[in-house]
């Protein structure tokens, strides 16, 4: 038993030191982090945070970054319960051959879309806005949502849908009242998955964007080159930027492990 | 509310699952749907019901064509065998809520009580339908399909996933709460004790056909084919063949005796002979009984009756027999039939001749 703990609390040390070093550096000034290897922050300073909370080039980026994540997640959901729905419930030709062609959307590298959703944005002047990321962030957030949600709507009875329509209920007013309740869990699942594939994708957002819509994460690429080395407030940034989805997985935490009980995430 | 079905068929995928189903269910009558797992009681109900259009075929209710009417607008309620509630919601909301949509908003809380009241569910009203037992999760179906005031009443096997205590108590008291609304009430079951105790209408059902409907008693004594006797039977009907020559019948493995009870009317022919399993009896008893020698399979207690299980030839019989009987497996006996208590079927499986007062 002792031997097994240390293995966890070891595993749990290798795991959590990265995201340690990253908070420690961004407490550091730049000569700190430089000069000496300290395992805390000798000189603490809080500049770093304060110039991205100031600095518009920044803060920004994050506003930038959660439109898109936003907007894709409401745009993805709100597709996939539609489509998921049909998959769950009818059968109609091809039904299957077209969820899975939905699922091998995720197995193309954006890179290979990255070009033609370029050019076509740019032709429809959608270029640089959160609608061009949003948009082309669907494109695999979708497909995961249907697959998602479909694995949720197969576990209610379908029984359920017909007492409904026997009691009187119009579709809508089912599917709102009575069926959105039952797969509360897989939506949240779902959009927790969406915001979170949305809000680390880099290549898309950064193709698809300029100065307008320019993601956190493109600044922090782009400000390596163009600042020099500013470590202190990269790292600041760093930890900004995990502090989303850190709090999402709080809320959907206990429906991620439903999730993964049946068996779909 | 009278519900009419003419010709009424259905195809799924090229497949026949119900055809040639023509009855009329009378306003405030009990009709039992019995038959085996498959025989399409459940497709029927969705038929009737409006949850599925049928292929051939047409639905009137009062005399208005509804074939292609979807659910939502007919006066249906359905019970499923499977306890289905809305999770989400707490059993007064689940009983209230055909109410609500239809809204019918002044009288809800009081007929939702008189609901609950009659089905005993007053006490878990706060309550979720998955924190009640499977009983109560029932009932709270019953009770929402009972609150709508339907015209017609569908429950398809509704206590089939009880136990044994529940399921008595619910079978007895389920006629008698639907009695006062006046709804055509339909009951699937597959068993014909079940469909005995309801009493009502029976219409058996086999291989998507109705191959008898009437009066339940009618129908279990008088069975117009082999099949509806065999459907409404258990434990199965026992089948044996037998001609009929010269004014003597010969049973398969029995010697010839003279023609008698069922079988003094009969031409001259090759019949099948049908016979209950409570009318195999191990003493000879009546007049003039049939013997047949047999051996013995299995013999089940279930207190205070024994099934006996014998073989005799090519055919498997089954004996209902009183008291605890204990007999070896492979041990010779003769059993005995009544002439009277037998019935009889020409190679069609249609029934030539029974005696009514005596063969159930």
């Amino acid at each position: 038993m002792r031997g097994g703990r240390a293995i966890i609390l070891l595993y749990l040390l290798f795991l959590m030191l990265p995201i340690y070093w990253l908070i420690n550096m961004s407490f550091k000034t730049n000569t700190e982090i430089t000069s000496v290897m300290t395992l805390w922050p000798h000189t603490l300073t809080f500049d770093n945070y304060k110039k991205i909370f100031t600095d518009p080039s920044w803060y920004n980026g994050y506003i930038n970054s959660l439109k898109y994540v936003i907007l894709n997640t409401i745009l993805s959901v709100g597709f996939a319960l539609p489509a998921a729905y049909a998959f769950s419930r009818y059968r109609f030709l091809g039904d299957k051959h077209l969820f899975f062609w939905l699922l091998s959307n995720r197995m193309a590298p954006p890179a290979v879309f990255a070009l033609p959703f370029f050019n076509l944005y740019s032709a429809i002047g959608l270029f640089d806005t959160p609608w061009a990321v949003a948009l082309a962030h669907c494109l695999f957030n979708v497909p995961l949502a249907v697959w998602i949600l479909e694995g949720f709507m197969s576990g209610v009875p379908r029984e359920i849908d017909e007492t409904a329509a026997i009691d009187g209920y119009s579709f809508p007013r089912f599917f709102l009242k009575i069926f959105t309740p039952l797969i509360a869990s897989g939506i949240g699942v779902a959009a927790f998955f969406c915001f979170m594939f949305s809000w680390v994708e880099l290549l898309l957002a950064r193709t698809l964007t300029s100065v307008n819509a320019k993601p956190i994460a493109a600044t922090m690429t782009r400000t390596v080159s163009a600042a020099g080395m500013d470590w202190g407030v990269l790292a600041a940034a760093g930890v900004l930027t995990l502090i989303p989805g850190a709090l999402v997985i709080w809320f959907v935490r206990n429906y991620i492990a439903k999730g993964f009980a049946l068996g779909r995430v | 509310m009278s519900i009419v079905l003419e010709g009424v068929g259905k195809d799924v995928g090229g497949e026949t699952h119900l055809d040639g189903i023509s009855m009329a269910l009378e306003n405030g009558s009990l009709n039992v749907l019995l038959g085996a797992t498959l025989a399409g009681k459940t497709s029927l109900m969705r038929l009737m019901a409006g949850l599925d259009a049928p292929t051939r075929g047409r639905i009137l209710v009062d005399g208005v064509d509804v074939t292609g009417q979807p659910v939502q607008r007919r006066n249906v309620a359905m019970v499923y065998q499977q306890f289905i509630n809305y999770p989400s919601m707490t059993v007064y909301e689940n009983i209230a809520s055909p109410l609500r949509v239809s809204g019918r908003g002044a009288e809800v809380d009081a007929k939702v009580r008189r609901a609950a009241a009659l089905l005993k569910l007053e006490p878990y009203l706060t309550r979720k339908p998955l924190e009640l037992s499977g009983g109560q999760q029932q009932r709270t179906a019953i009770a929402r399909a009972l609150v709508k005031d339907a015209g017609l009443v569908l429950l398809d096997e509704p206590l089939a996933n009880l136990d044994y205590k529940l399921r008595e108590e619910l079978r007895e008291e389920l006629p008698r709460i639907f009695a006062e609304s006046g709804a055509v009430f339909v009951y699937a079951t597959t068993e014909p004790s079940e469909a005995l105790l309801l009493g009502g209408s029976t219409a058996t059902l086999h291989q998507g056909r109705v191959t008898q409907f009437g009066p339940t008693p009618e129908v279990y004594r008088r069975p117009q084919d082999l099949v509806t006797a065999q459907v409404f039977s258990d434990p199965p009907l026992n089948v044996v063949s037998a001609r009929k020559a010269a004014g003597q019948v010969t049973l398969e493995g029995g010697a010839p005796i003279p023609a008698a009870g069922v079988f003094a009317s009969a031409p001259d022919g090759d019949y099948a002979v049908g016979f209950r399993a409570h009318h195999l009896s191990l003493e000879p008893a009546g007049e003039r009984p049939i013997a047949l020698p047999a051996t013995v399979s299995v013999v089940e207690i279930t207190g205070s009756e024994s099934y006996v299980h014998l073989e005799a030839g090519q055919n498997r019989f089954v004996a209902l027999v009183p008291g605890v009987r204990r007999l070896d497996p492979g041990s010779l006996l003769t059993v005995y039939l009544e002439p009277r208590r037998l019935y009889l079927f020409d190679r069609a499986g249609r029934a030539v001749a029974a005696d009514v007062a005596l063969a159930a």
